[in-house]
């Protein structure tokens, strides 16, 4: 149940170009053709797959606070989380150079589909920022971590796949000259976010009393936890 | 302009109208809209990438002569992500809650396009000063969109300047609010910051004609 939710989340609630605007700057630009906009959008699912739950293990057992307890009590007191930019850039820009090497090896049939879009993915704000929400949000199994990067690329998918399919039929409308390209691909894409906001109660149920409920605890937790983190703050100032 | 030579000085201009690194090249727009809905948050995140870009530009460009070209990606990539995690952690020591609010988006400054946009364009052919100041104009001209569409948003979505209530009290119906004005909540949605660029980039093309695309 706990997957089934995080999926379809992923997907609809949190999709990354609509409510989070990962990976714009590629959305914009690679959204002139529909056989193109597949190729980038499957690369992207197939790097984030990889990524999400690498990172997620870097983060556990390295990065976070007390991460490197296994090596034995004296380094239980590390937080390394200050590394963890450079540290997931550093994976997924080996993980694209990896992917691409194994997959021109053993399927030339796919390297020639996906393999000119991955050495752009590398820099896609979409990928980092799948493992950065990853690490914000606290997802608490590798499991999770994977569902989590597979559904958030299909999200990704979907959303430049329809931009794409909506480009190619709107060069036969009058669009007033100075909206073309461009300005007109930002309103499309703000009218699908409004379209997209719709999902958001699908899980809940438009259960108002729940929802409520849910944000106090919510809001409660986040509150306390700043709390805590800022008299840690002060007392490493100190 | 004692200091620039008239060729310098278009490195700062050309950025913030005609090749609005936004509107124009479309570049880092991933942070531009997500951000917005506050016009303090939009400032500081406008000189977290003045920051990062202008010294980036400068170390890059100090460095275009021993990189080598096939890695070049990832070095750029080392350069700019050591650059903000500094910025990250003088945000978490010096204003905490804000920091909060940019959450992800201070560590997303390394996938920026704008950034490695400038890099490969610029940085690595020029010279350290002219790339200084290359980067200091794109991130103005970025930084530039930014306060406009923060300053739509947060007036007409919360009816506050830097939290400051500019149209009366919504509670106590003092100012606008006494006449029947209302917020627009929805200009406080992520939808709309799209929809807020999307009508700058008109208006730009419409007074410029040569930036219409066919």
């Amino acid at each position: 149940m706990e997957h089934i939710e995080l999926f379809f989340k992923s997907i609809f609630i949190d999709n990354m170009v609509f409510a989070t605007f990962l990976g714009m700057c590629s959305y914009l630009a690679v959204s002139k053709k529909v056989s193109t906009a597949i190729g980038l959008g499957a690369a992207v699912i197939f790097v984030l797959a990889i990524t999400v739950p690498l990172n997620w293990l870097l983060d556990q057992y390295v990065l976070q606070p007390g991460a490197l307890k296994w090596l034995g009590a004296e380094y239980a007191g590390f937080d390394l989380s200050f590394l963890s930019f450079i540290m997931f850039i550093a994976t997924i820009a080996t993980m694209v150079q990896l992917v691409e090497i194994v997959v021109e090896k053993f399927s030339p049939a796919l390297y020639n589909s996906l393999g000119i879009f991955l050495p752009l993915i590398a820099v896609n704000c979409a990928i980092l920022g799948g493992s950065l929400f990853m690490q914000s949000r606290e997802i608490p199994t590798l499991g999770l971590a994977f569902n989590y990067g597979v559904a958030s690329g299909i999200g990704w998918f979907l959303a430049i796949l329809a931009i794409a399919a909506i480009r190619e039929k709107i060069r036969y409308s009058n669009v007033p000259p100075a909206l073309r390209g461009l300005g007109i691909t930002f309103i499309i894409t703000g009218l699908m976010a409004i379209g997209f906001m719709s999902f958001g109660g699908m899980l809940t149920g438009g259960d108002d009393e729940g929802k409520k409920t849910t944000k106090t605890v919510e809001v409660k937790t986040v509150k306390e936890k700043t709390e805590k983190e800022l008299a840690n703050n002060t007392k490493v100032i100190k | 302009m004692g200091l620039l030579s008239k060729k310098d000085s278009k490195l700062i201009t050309d950025p913030l109208a005609d090749n609005n690194p936004i509107t124009i090249q479309v570049l880092g727009i991933c942070s531009a809209l997500a951000i917005t809905a506050q016009l303090k948050a939009s400032i500081v995140m406008a000189i977290s990438v003045m920051a990062v870009l202008a010294i980036g530009n400068v170390v890059i460009s100090l460095m275009r002569n021993i990189i080598p070209q096939k890695i070049r990606i990832i070095v750029q990539l080392v350069v700019v992500a050591a650059l903000v995690i500094i910025v990250d952690q003088i945000l978490k020591a010096y204003s905490y809650q804000l920091s909060k609010t940019l959450s992800v988006f201070v560590g997303l400054i390394i996938t920026n396009c704008i950034i490695m946009g400038r890099f490969e364009a610029f940085a690595l052919g020029n010279s350290p000063w002219r790339s200084f100041l290359d980067g200091i104009g794109n991130a103005a001209g970025y930084g530039l969109i930014l306060v406009i569409v923060g300053f739509f948003r947060e007036l007409l979505g919360s009816g506050t300047l830097f939290g400051f209530k500019v149209l009366g009290d919504p509670i106590e119906k003092t100012g606008l609010y006494a006449l029947g004005y209302e917020n627009n909540g929805f200009m406080l949605l992520s939808p709309m910051a799209l929809i807020v660029v999307g009508i700058i980039i008109w208006v730009q093309r419409s007074r410029n004609k040569e930036l219409i695309e066919d």
